[in-house]
């Protein structure tokens, strides 16, 4: 079987001022909404509590919400989890002791006196310093990739007009993974951030091997336009680079559909993240370095040659 | 015909039957067991075991089996209930087993017994998978830079009083640092500073101390560098790893994990462990005891101690005591406690070890006929808002327990009265675990409970077996044969990482099973790059066999790069990230070695093997 087997020719590097309007604006779009809605920062980062409970019947949330506001909590996040029956809430710690020894007990009772079948699963309390300490670190850590990689790019690519293309489609898929987070409200906790940079890792995959395409295809032919180069390029690669895809999001999906609810975020970035990385890589990456004036020149036949190519 | 070294087939034929053994233990898992041994090791006899067996089945408590393995005595359960049950049992005073025996509660790996003796484990399983526990800690590493400070303190006082040397007082000082770091020593105006720091090069050599200008008088400055404190800190960090652990340990738990996080922070997790409070309680508990003389002065109306003395108070009745200054031991230069009952009540007996006995020999010597004091040191931690800022404040309890006549000369061993039975027996276990050198306070917790354990790793299980599978179809109905080549180097790849993970020993963690899933999908992708490039050849009217060489040489560098960019966010989440999200990053980072090995050198195997032969393919099933 195969998807791509007649020869593409699709004009992608034509058709860029569209692509570059669509990512302009989806990228304003996650700017927007950092500043309005920002994230939504799991405990992990904003210390407090958190606990998840199953109860013998599906969740009435407003009551669960109202007895939790009763003990004097104030806004609460009551939501489920996988099944109706699992619910989680957020809190923000109101004593100067929470502990899990006293919270344990006493929201054992206000949720029994809700759904008298209730149990509590997992309760977890982190301090306000140590949530302030993992933002910091998450930070660093994903300025340390981005840092680390645009460094790799910058020595792999022999133009900077490639490392362009390279480092602006790696900065555009975790924005995109971010702004969709945070349009839709989806709890940002620690997996998170690690998918958010295995999506970096991961994102630059295809727009290498496009670019090693557009090498070798200069090394070829020279005189063609740059053009036509690259649109050669990115169509030869183009079963490649969706084929790739096509397997990772195979797992990717299973482990969103039944992996669940504490893998629920990780799983969501991942394939969102891997979906922003096909499109920069067939449609931005390659166009960028385009518009920054790429020619065969720029990218000098390296002197080896490859044996293969010797063969009769 | 194509070409593929001997020993590039031997290698990975060697790595996949090594990977093959180290990976098996975690296709049998594990039982519940509780091993229970004598507290002098001595062998048990069979007729012990029995006599344990039979105390088991009068309480009803049901097992798998029961034996002797070495020293031990092993039980197996079916599931965690009937081991917390049988825990209880022995654990009874009622039934006669807590004086002869030890117990611990524990993890016993179903594999045949060939494996276990090769040492070979399977991946112990996290917390999240587990259920359980996690305290983190955050270590009060300031708090052990005072104590020390104290320690100079009396040092200092001892060597002056020693030379006959005069001084005022000694005060604490911060010197260019956000907490106090050095101690100056007043002394009376136009003292012979030159001697007192001649005095002070003998007993505290490791300190640069240096005439300090005050108003009306003169004064020495000892100030501790930058690295003496960040050594101090540090090795309050792994004195108090240590300390936890033994007292970790004392609580029976199965597979527990104290490890450090960060630069003053210590994680512990206790997995089937669901009553915090008991736990926190055992293991965040600084008590100590002291051994002062007893300041035979009035005690001042004001209540202000004087020079040299320190005012306590009696436990139980409250009422003033004044001691000296001085300590002649403490609680952390002990090797051994117990406690016991003797004439006057329970007692602790102690053994100190010889530097403290030689001075406990010494004060005693010249001491005989008055009385010497204990005190009793209990340390808790609170956080406290102060202005808005959250802080955590250590409050000291400091109780003089007995004092009592120093009878005759003692040296290194002797005991001490003055407490309840259960206090007398808990603070012969504190002191035994050892003394926290640094206060510690809770900054995260979190437990699970056992359901949520087991629905994590069903879930985390299916996850990883239906992704699989999808996988697995959807690559033979993509590429056919080549299909069923790249499934079982992904099968090989799957063995090579839970190999490696296993013989590192990192705990698995739902993050983790997610990296393995993640590995899995990328895994494939290397494979589907050289099938891609394969096919690409092949419409350029290659030959096969060239086609099969030209795929994996040209892929080469594209699964190189890939792999390269996802290694280095391997590495980053590494190196800043903790807990679980670690576990995440080296199965990613491991993973990635693995399938580079697996898609470059086991996929080529399979595939020269198969089509490489001096008879030329005409076609390949490629799809």
């Amino acid at each position: 079987m195969e998807f791509f087997h007649k020869k593409t020719n699709f004009p992608f590097m034509a058709t860029r001022r569209v692509w570059y309007t669509l990512s302009t604006v989806l990228m304003v779009v996650c700017f927007v909404s950092f500043a309005m809605r920002g994230l939504n920062f799991a405990i992990d980062f904003t210390g407090g509590i958190g606990i998840e409970a199953s109860l013998g019947k599906p969740a009435d949330i407003e009551q669960i919400r109202s007895a939790v506001i009763g003990a004097g909590y104030h806004e609460p996040l009551v939501t489920t989890l996988t099944t109706t029956r699992d619910v989680q809430i957020r809190l923000q710690a109101t004593g100067e002791n929470e502990k899990t020894e006293v919270l344990r007990p006493k929201f054992e009772t206000l949720l029994k006196s809700v759904d008298p079948g209730a149990q509590i699963t997992k309760l977890e309390v982190v301090g306000p310093q140590v949530g302030d300490e993992l933002r910091n670190a998450a930070m660093v850590s994903l300025a340390m990739t981005l840092a680390l990689i645009g460094l790799y790019i910058f020595f792999r690519f022999h133009t900077w007009r490639l490392s362009m293309g390279a480092i602006l489609a790696v900065m555009h898929d975790p924005i995109l993974v971010l702004g969709v987070f945070s349009i839709t409200k989806t709890p940002f906790d620690l997996p998170v951030v690690a998918a958010v940079l295995a999506v970096i890792g991961y994102s630059l995959n295809d727009t290498v091997i496009v670019f090693d395409r557009i090498r070798e295809n200069f090394e070829k032919n020279r005189r063609l336009p740059p053009e036509q180069t690259l649109d050669n390029a990115i169509n030869q690669t183009l079963s490649r680079t969706i084929m790739t895809k096509v397997v990772t999001s195979i797992v990717v999906v299973t482990l969103l559909l039944l992996g669940g609810p504490a893998l629920r975020g990780f799983s969501e970035a991942l394939l969102i993240g891997i979906i922003a990385g096909t499109y920069s890589s067939i449609w931005i990456s390659s166009a960028i370095a385009l518009s920054c004036g790429l020619k065969a020149e720029h990218v000098f036949p390296p002197v080896h040659k490859d044996p293969i190519d010797e063969l009769p | 015909m194509l070409e593929f070294a001997r020993w590039k087939y031997i290698l990975v034929s060697v790595v996949l039957l090594v990977a093959l053994l180290f990976a098996l233990p975690n296709v049998f898992g594990d039982d519940t067991a509780l091993q229970i041994a004598r507290k002098d090791r001595a062998v048990p006899a069979a007729s012990e075991l029995e006599q344990v067996e039979q105390v088991l089945k009068a309480h009803g408590v049901t097992y798998k089996r029961a034996y002797l393995d070495g020293a031990n005595m092993m039980i197996r359960f079916a599931d965690d209930a009937e081991q917390r049950k049988a825990r209880d049992v022995v654990r009874d005073e009622k039934n006669g087993l807590t004086q002869q025996y030890v117990n611990a509660m524990m993890y016993a790996s179903r594999a045949p017994s060939f494996l276990q003796a090769l040492h070979l484990r399977a991946m112990p399983l996290g917390l999240d998978l587990r259920g359980g526990l996690y305290l983190l800690y955050q270590v009060d590493v300031d708090g052990a830079v005072d104590k020390l400070l104290q320690s100079y303190d009396q040092d200092i006082r001892r060597g002056l009083r020693a030379d006959n040397i005069t001084f005022n007082d000694i005060s604490s000082l911060t010197v260019e640092s956000n907490i106090p770091n050095g101690l100056r020593v007043q002394l009376p105006a136009g003292a012979d500073t030159g001697a007192v720091r001649a005095t002070l090069r003998r007993v505290i050599p490791d300190i640069a101390c240096r005439d300090a200008n005050v108003s009306g008088g003169a004064a020495v400055d000892c100030v501790l560098t930058p690295t003496q404190v960040t050594e101090r800190r540090n090795f309050a960090i792994t004195q108090n790893i240590t300390t936890l652990r033994n007292r970790v340990n004392e609580l029976g738990v199965s597979e527990p994990i104290v490890q450090r996080q960060g630069l003053d922070r210590i994680a512990v997790q206790l997995p089937g462990v669901q009553n915090s409070a008991e736990v926190k309680d055992k293991l965040g508990k600084v008590a100590t005891l002291e051994f002062r003389l007893v300041d035979p002065r009035p005690i001042p109306a004001s209540g202000r101690a004087p020079v040299g003395a320190k005012i306590y108070k009696r436990r139980l009745t409250g009422e003033p005591v004044m001691l000296k200054r001085e300590v002649i031991a403490t609680g952390d230069q002990l090797i051994n406690a117990t406690s016991s009952v003797g004439q006057q009540g329970p007692e602790v007996q102690i053994t100190l070890n010889s530097a403290a006995g030689d001075e406990m020999l010494r004060t005693t010597r010249a001491n005989v006929g008055k009385p010497m004091g204990t005190v009793f040191i209990e340390q808790r931690t609170e956080i406290v808002e102060i202005n808005g800022e959250k802080t955590t404040r250590t409050i000291k309890d400091e109780q003089v327990i007995n004092t009592a006549t120093i009878q005759g000369v003692f040296g290194s061993r002797f005991q001490t009265t003055g407490l309840s039975s259960v206090e007398a027996q808990e603070l012969a276990q504190l002191l035994r675990g050892g003394a926290l050198s640094a206060p510690i306070s809770i900054a995260n917790e979190y437990v699970i409970g056992p359901t949520l354990g087991k629905e994590n790793i069903r879930m985390g299980v299916t996850a990883l077996v239906v992704g699989m599978i999808a996988l697995f179809i959807f690559m033979i109905i993509y590429y056919q044969v080549f299909g069923i080549v790249a499934d079982l180097v992904l099968l090989a790849n799957v063995v090579l990482l839970t190999a490696l993970l296993s013989m590192i020993g990192t705990a698995l963690s739902l993050p983790g099973i997610a990296g393995i899933i993640l590995t899995v999908g990328m895994a494939v992708d290397a494979n589907v790059l050289i099938y891609e490039r394969i096919r690409e050849e092949l419409r350029n009217g290659v030959s096969p066999q060239a086609a099969i060489r030209a795929g994996f040489d040209k892929a080469f560098s594209a699964i190189l790069d890939s792999n390269i960019t996802t290694l280095i966010a391997g590495v980053v989440l590494w190196v800043f990230g903790t807990g679980a999200i670690r576990g995440f990053a080296v199965v990613l980072s491991l993973g990635i070695l693995t399938s580079m090995f697996t898609a470059l050198l086991g996929s080529r195997a399979l595939l020269t093997l198969m089509y490489g032969g001096k008879r030329k393919p005409t076609r390949l099933a490629i799809g």
